[in-house]
């Protein structure tokens, strides 16, 4: 995985709460086997609308997404995080996120920053008044910053870390394969195995 | 102090405790006893393994299905949409280069994956399970701690066999009382959703406790569990007691023997220490409930069937204002229409949520007998190929096409709409799935969660209904059809 310490680029204000990951990726996309080339799929429905915000200058070159309450709620599809990613995105900034949804962005390298929804107020103003405001998203000192309006973000430690380090989260478990090993040893017996197979 | 059934099954799969480096705090590590895999959020993690050289770590401990894209019709057929039938294909070459056990479509083991993980027995007490799916919450029924997973997570436990989680926080949600009849396991989850909102569960594993869960059978308890999700929360669990032990007894995962006794034995104690104490608790009276259903476009837009629908003045928050505007423009409701004045195209009676047989035992009990609102189709899914067996070996296959509702075979079908099961524009379903999102079952297609008895009855009379709005079964009917009947109209 990529490093990321900061990332600077244009804000886009989506003022929605419950944003579900069946809007952010409608289900139709989720039969492809790949891993990348979503971009598409992003909000597919919804850029069906001339006037949706990602089909506008210049937000259609943003990639920090401010969004409302309950962001990424519902399905568990990491394509989700692949098509933000995918689009250009590097940052969602919303007061709360969905658990799945925080944790994907965390493996895939897409900041999910939980920023207090008076901030988030005072950016979407920001955001609309000058359109092609760029928000810079300072992972190391956890702020955001947005014309003058500078507000800090939480971000849970280890994720943070491992993004700066762009470190890949099954090779940091590889680490302690002895670990794993030694608790297989002492489990009970009575625990079930798919194999073989009972029917 | 005590501890909650959530942080003991936590603990006991601790295979490194997070230490504290620098003042940040590392997750835990947890060992995975199951996980369950299927064709849509498995192809990468597969692929990421091979990419990198790694095994799967426990094929013993992992076990895949087909439900997502496969038909309901024709099942005997090449699929013939062309994306989803590389999808299966990839899985079934997957497993079969991993070492997978597969559930194929045609196979009586194959459905939807939190159906068939109960149905084999794998499903038990204690256990810590995952898959790339958000309503591995169902599992927690047994009283394990399952929750769903993204792709990298997925490929994280097939070559490592365990997960790095944050510690939960914990939330009871107490439900004493006696439901009233009509009343369901789905009402339950779906009050629950509307009192502590969409996000109300994040950062928490919820207990479901209290006299009227204890009441309920593994079944319902698994409804229940199926939404925690839907209320924000990872996992939602039940604590494991006789009706779980009497649920497992004999499946073909179960436990035997000396084992059976080791595991009951172990099961019992895995409950909530009377001093323990929750870091949110919720209480709800169960005698209070009545049927609930949804209005909007995320499940906790909802109200009892008896209200109205409501409007964007009745709400406080101004982000909640915005999002009811928004859910009746879509949902092409006027604030203030009674939500028994509804009418619907479609009644979808399937889903992880209740596609078991006792869902669609209850469902048939209200619809035998009577008869079908012309206007309405009604789908009748089976959540697995077990379940299909078992309901025509009861005769309800018959109940449902006598109806005139669609009999179909095992799978996820119209609660996702991945297979050629979905709803057209503008199209309005009663469905007993689990989400009411924007397109979720068809694009435009508007969603009002139900549970299996509102919907049957919302099938005989095209509108909005529970069985208590329903006439009589004339005598002669009812005599034909058998007097089967758990649910009366009141």
């Amino acid at each position: 995985m990529e490093k990321i310490t900061t990332h600077t680029g244009i804000g886009v204000p989506l003022r929605q709460s419950n944003v579900d990951t069946d809007q952010i990726i409608p289900a139709v996309y989720l039969k492809r086997i790949t891993r990348t080339g979503f971009e598409d799929a992003l909000f597919a429905a919804w850029r069906k609308d001339e006037n949706f915000i990602l089909n506008r200058e210049p937000f259609n070159h943003g990639s920090v997404l401010v969004a409302g309450p309950d962001f990424g709620t519902g399905s568990s599809r990491e394509h989700a995080v692949w098509a933000l990613k995918d689009f250009g995105f590097r940052a969602v900034l919303a007061s709360r996120f969905a658990d799945i949804f925080r944790g994907n962005s965390g493996k895939q390298g897409l900041v999910a920053a939980q920023v207090a929804q008076d901030d988030i107020e005072l950016i979407w103003k920001e955001l609309e008044n000058h359109p092609g405001t760029e928000i810079t998203v300072d992972l190391e000192a956890r702020l955001v910053t947005c014309g003058a309006i500078i507000a800090g973000f939480q971000i849970d430690d280890y994720t943070r870390w491992r993004l700066l380090e762009g470190l890949d989260d099954i090779g940091l478990t590889l680490r302690h394969e002895e670990a794993i090993t030694a608790y297989e040893a002492v489990r009970p017996s009575f625990k079930p195995t798919t194999l073989p197979a009972r029917t | 102090m005590g501890k909650t059934l959530a942080e003991k099954v936590w603990e006991s799969h601790i295979v490194r405790k997070g230490e504290v480096v620098n003042g940040q705090a590392e997750p835990d590590l947890l060992y995975i006893d199951l996980h369950l895999v299927h064709e849509v959020t498995s192809p990468q993690a597969f692929e990421g393994l091979r990419l990198a050289g790694r095994k799967l770590r426990r094929p013993d401990l992992t076990i895949a299905t087909e439900d997502h894209n496969t038909p309901t019709i024709d099942i005997d057929k090449p699929i013939a949409d062309v994306t989803s039938r590389t999808q299966i294909e990839t899985l079934r070459a997957n497993c079969k280069e991993f070492g997978v056990r597969l559930h194929s479509l045609g196979d009586a083991q194959q459905g939807i994956v939190h159906i068939i993980g109960p149905q084999l027995g794998l499903t038990q007490p204690g256990l810590t399970v995952v898959c790339g799916d958000s309503h591995t919450s169902t599992h927690g029924a047994f009283g394990a701690l399952a929750m769903g997973i993204g792709t990298s997570e997925v490929e994280h436990v097939m070559a490592t066999q365990s997960l790095s989680l944050n510690p939960f926080k914990t939330m009871a949600i107490n439900v004493e009382g006696t439901l009233k009849p009509g009343v369901t396991s789905k009402d339950i989850i779906l009050a629950v959703i509307a009192k502590i909102g969409t996000g109300g569960g994040q950062g928490y594993v919820l207990e479901y406790r209290g006299s009227a869960i204890r009441a309920l059978s593994m079944d319902a308890r698994m409804t229940i569990c199926n939404m925690s999700i839907e209320a924000g929360a990872r996992a939602g669990m039940v604590a494991p007691d006789d009706t779980t032990f009497k649920y497992l007894k004999g499946r073909p995962h179960a436990p035997q023997g000396e084992d059976w006794d080791a595991a009951v034995e172990n099961w019992r104690t895995l409950r909530t220490d009377d001093d323990a104490v929750f870091d949110a608790e919720v209480f709800l009276d169960a005698d209070e409930l009545e049927p609930f259903v949804t209005w909007g476009t995320n499940p906790g837009q909802g109200v009892s069937l008896s209200q109205a629908v409501p409007s964007p003045d009745d709400f406080a928050d101004e982000n909640e204002k915005a999002a009811c505007s928004r859910a009746l423009e879509y949902m092409a409701l006027e604030a203030g229409t009674p939500m028994k004045d509804i009418r619907v195209d479609t009644v979808f009676l399937g889903s992880c949520t209740n596609s078991r047989v006792e869902d669609l035992r209850l469902a048939a009990d209200i619809i035998r007998g009577r008869q079908k609102d012309p206007d309405v189709r009604m789908m009748v899914v089976p959540g697995s190929a077990r379940v299909r067996l078992e309901a025509e070996a009861e005769g309800l296959d018959k109940v449902f096409k006598e109806f005139g509702a669609e009999w179909r075979f095992a799978g996820c079908s119209m609660c996702l709409g991945m297979n050629p099961d979905q709803l057209a524009p503008g199209e309005r379903c009663a469905s007993t799935s689990n989400r009411n999102f924007e397109g979720r079952q068809g694009k435009g297609g508007r969603t009002h969660l139900v549970s299996p008895v509102v919907a049957a009855a919302t099938a005989v009379r095209g509108t909005l209904s529970s069985p208590s709005d329903l006439d009589p079964v004339p005598p002669a009917a009812a005599d034909q059809a058998g007097n089967s009947s758990t649910i009366h109209a009141a």
